[in-house]
């Protein structure tokens, strides 16, 4: 068991380890990247089999007892997640062979994509909280230099903005750290559930708690703080937006499902009804600001923004049931956005550029490139038959069963107002005519080679296909989610699991 | 003791602040190295400020002889500090790079992506 929570960190690792070694074989690399995102697929998915049949597994690195070493811990949340963060990985991987310039590929571009997904993995798997905010500065390290690398001046626009506002939070981060521990004498999440129970010092732990809110509030992107993303997302190349728009979000949204199930559950008229606020201002706004943009993937971006506010809003509800919705839609989201990006990339190749206003015509000459645009852009807006549709419903019934019709009003307002933001998109990429001057197929796409083409199309045509595949058949996907909500509304698993029986 | 390491925190977490507002990002720079060093006085403060002794557990015993120090706090810090340390080393190199394509260092001039 213990190997089985360890491999997902260690299989990438050990890639990127030797990955960096062959630093003058890009080729090597190459397979080294896919063998790495490969491995943790692997893994993730044999852990998801394990925590299914087996309950929630917990190990404890070094053999030290639990509340003294670091415990990694494993429920349906966090090997489900796991998975996630090796496929989006994988895919990524493969469409960087034809889809990022060479310079950028012998920089040093795999072993980094290769710490970014262990690091992603290691804060879904970490049952300690400042081991946590350790993974999260190695992921951040690595993503700020991905972001930056090729050194283009707005990539080093966005790159200080990123950089500064993940630098503030993470000491606010380090701020709450120390208070909780100076409260309770423990950093590992089980041992402080069990503490901050039995803690008579509301003022403090809310004091923690809205700490806490923050610093994974910009992580996640939630209004307010969700400004450093559209300022950074879209300049670097469309592999890295993509990896970022998959994943990085979602362990933001992942640390603060994990933070506000297990440890500030005391006065949940007031912590959650500010995230439901903040679910329901993230949505409308996200939406929003998609629909002003010119640039395809600043419309992305915000609309990474929106999806953030449907997963905060099944956190906010607080039952099992929004809870498994917002995994749900979690997972689908994960794959769409990061398709979508992908697809991105296709355009400004296909059509010389990612600015609305000089795109147009596409469906004329490559429709099925219009089709990969397409789904996964109603998948975001929840039309049925895509994944998306199975999401929002969920969400949407699990608000109504529990009478918030103003939070499901901003839902489905969004919803509509994200279908008009990719209706425009596509409308004017790929149905209009082409305006005048419009810029042609670039020279790098002509002279790509059958190969690289195929590197580029294949992974987003397995993405899209599993996005309506999640949709049609959902149902399995959706027990599992389920599960997984009624297991994080349960504590006394996870908690049995990290410290033994006799807490 | 705590009251003088409070207000000191206080005060670094006021000038990391203020020197983050300021447009230049050299400022920038030193505003957020302010920031992680604020941050670890703060876990230095908040677990307890000790004139005791080191926790050695002698051979055979379950329990330090005499009565310590506790060493988690000063083992986050560590952390914290390797962290910070190389995430400094990068913030520089950032910096320096964006001084050379922008030519200069005034965070105004930084405003082409918001187009």
């Amino acid at each position: 068991m213990s190997l089985l929570l360890t491999l997902p960190l260690l299989l990438p690792f050990l890639a990127a380890a030797l990955a960096m070694l062959a630093w003058r074989w890009v080729a090597v690399q190459r397979w080294l990247g896919v063998a790495g995102a490969l491995g943790q697929l692997a893994a993730g998915v044999a852990l998801l089999v394990a925590v299914r049949d087996g309950g929630i597994a917990a190990t404890q690195i070094g053999d030290w007892p639990a509340p003294f070493g670091i415990t990694l811990v494993a429920d349906l949340l966090s090997a489900t997640l796991v998975v996630v963060t090796g496929l989006m990985g994988l895919a990524v991987v493969v469409y960087s062979f034809g889809g990022l310039d060479n310079r950028r590929e012998s920089f040093g571009y795999y072993p980094l994509l290769l710490i970014l997904l262990v690091g992603i993995c290691g804060a879904f798997l970490t049952g300690d909280l400042f081991n946590l905010f350790v993974w999260f500065e190695v992921m951040l390290i690595a993503s700020f230099v991905l972001l930056a690398l090729g050194g283009e001046r707005a990539q080093l626009e966005g790159a200080i903005k990123y950089v500064t506002i993940n630098l503030v939070s993470s000491a606010f981060f380090l701020s709450a750290v120390g208070i909780l521990y100076g409260l309770t004498g423990t950093l590992n999440i089980a041992d402080l559930a069990v503490r901050l129970r039995d803690l008579d010092a509301p003022v403090m732990e809310t004091t923690v708690a809205m700490l806490l809110l923050v610093v994974f509030g910009i992580k996640a992107a939630v209004f307010p703080l969700f400004f450093w993303l559209p300022a950074s997302y879209h300049t670097p190349p469309v592999v890295v937006s993509a990896i970022f728009a998959g994943l990085l979000t979602k362990v933001g949204v992942y640390a603060l499902i994990r933070v506000f199930t297990l440890l500030f559950v005391d006065d949940t008229g007031f912590t959650h009804t500010l995230i439901m606020v903040v679910a329901g201002g993230t949505m409308v706004v996200g939406a929003a600001g998609a629909v002003t943009q010119q640039d395809l993937r600043r419309v992305l971006s915000f609309l990474v923004i929106s999806a953030v506010g449907y997963m905060v809003m099944g956190l906010g509800l607080f039952t099992a049931a929004a809870l498994g919705a917002a995994l749900f839609y979690l997972l689908q989201d994960a794959i769409a956005k990061t398709t979508l990006f992908l697809v991105s990339g296709l355009v400004r190749l296909v059509g010389g550029s990612f600015d609305l206003s000089s795109l147009g015509g596409l469906y004329r000459t490559h429709v099925g490139l219009a089709v990969l645009f397409i789904v996964p852009a109603m998948s975001l807006a929840g039309i049925p038959p895509m994944a998306g549709f199975v999401a929002k419903l969920g969400l949407v019934q699990a608000g109504l069963a529990v009478e918030q019709y103003l939070l499901v009003g901003a839902a489905l307002v969004a919803s509509a107002i994200t279908l008009l933001a990719v209706a425009r998109a596509w409308s004017e990429a790929f149905w209009r005519p082409a305006p005048e001057g419009a810029r042609v197929e670039l020279g790098e796409f002509r002279a790509a080679s059958a190969g690289e083409r195929v590197s580029m199309f294949a992974p987003v045509v397995a993405l899209v296909a599993l996005v309506v595949v999640l949709g049609v058949a959902a149902q399995p996907v959706l027990d599992l989610t389920m599960e997984a909500g009624a297991q994080l509304l349960d504590p006394s698993g996870y908690l049995d699991a990290v410290l033994g029986g006799d807490r | 003791m705590e009251l003088i390491l409070s207000v000191l925190v206080g005060v670094l977490f006021a000038a990391a602040l203020y020197t983050m507002l300021r447009r230049s990002i050299v400022r920038l720079a030193i505003g957020l190295t302010l920031l992680g060093h604020a941050a670890n006085l703060l876990i230095f403060t908040v677990s307890g400020v000790t004139r005791r002794g080191p926790p050695i557990v002698g051979e055979g015993r379950t329990a330090p002889l005499i009565d310590s120090a506790d060493p988690v706090p000063q083992a986050l810090i560590l952390t914290a500090i390797v962290i910070s340390f190389g995430v400094l080393a990068f913030l520089l190199v950032l910096v320096k790079r964006v001084y050379q394509t922008v030519g200069s260092d005034d965070s105004d001039e930084l405003v082409s992506t918001e187009r």
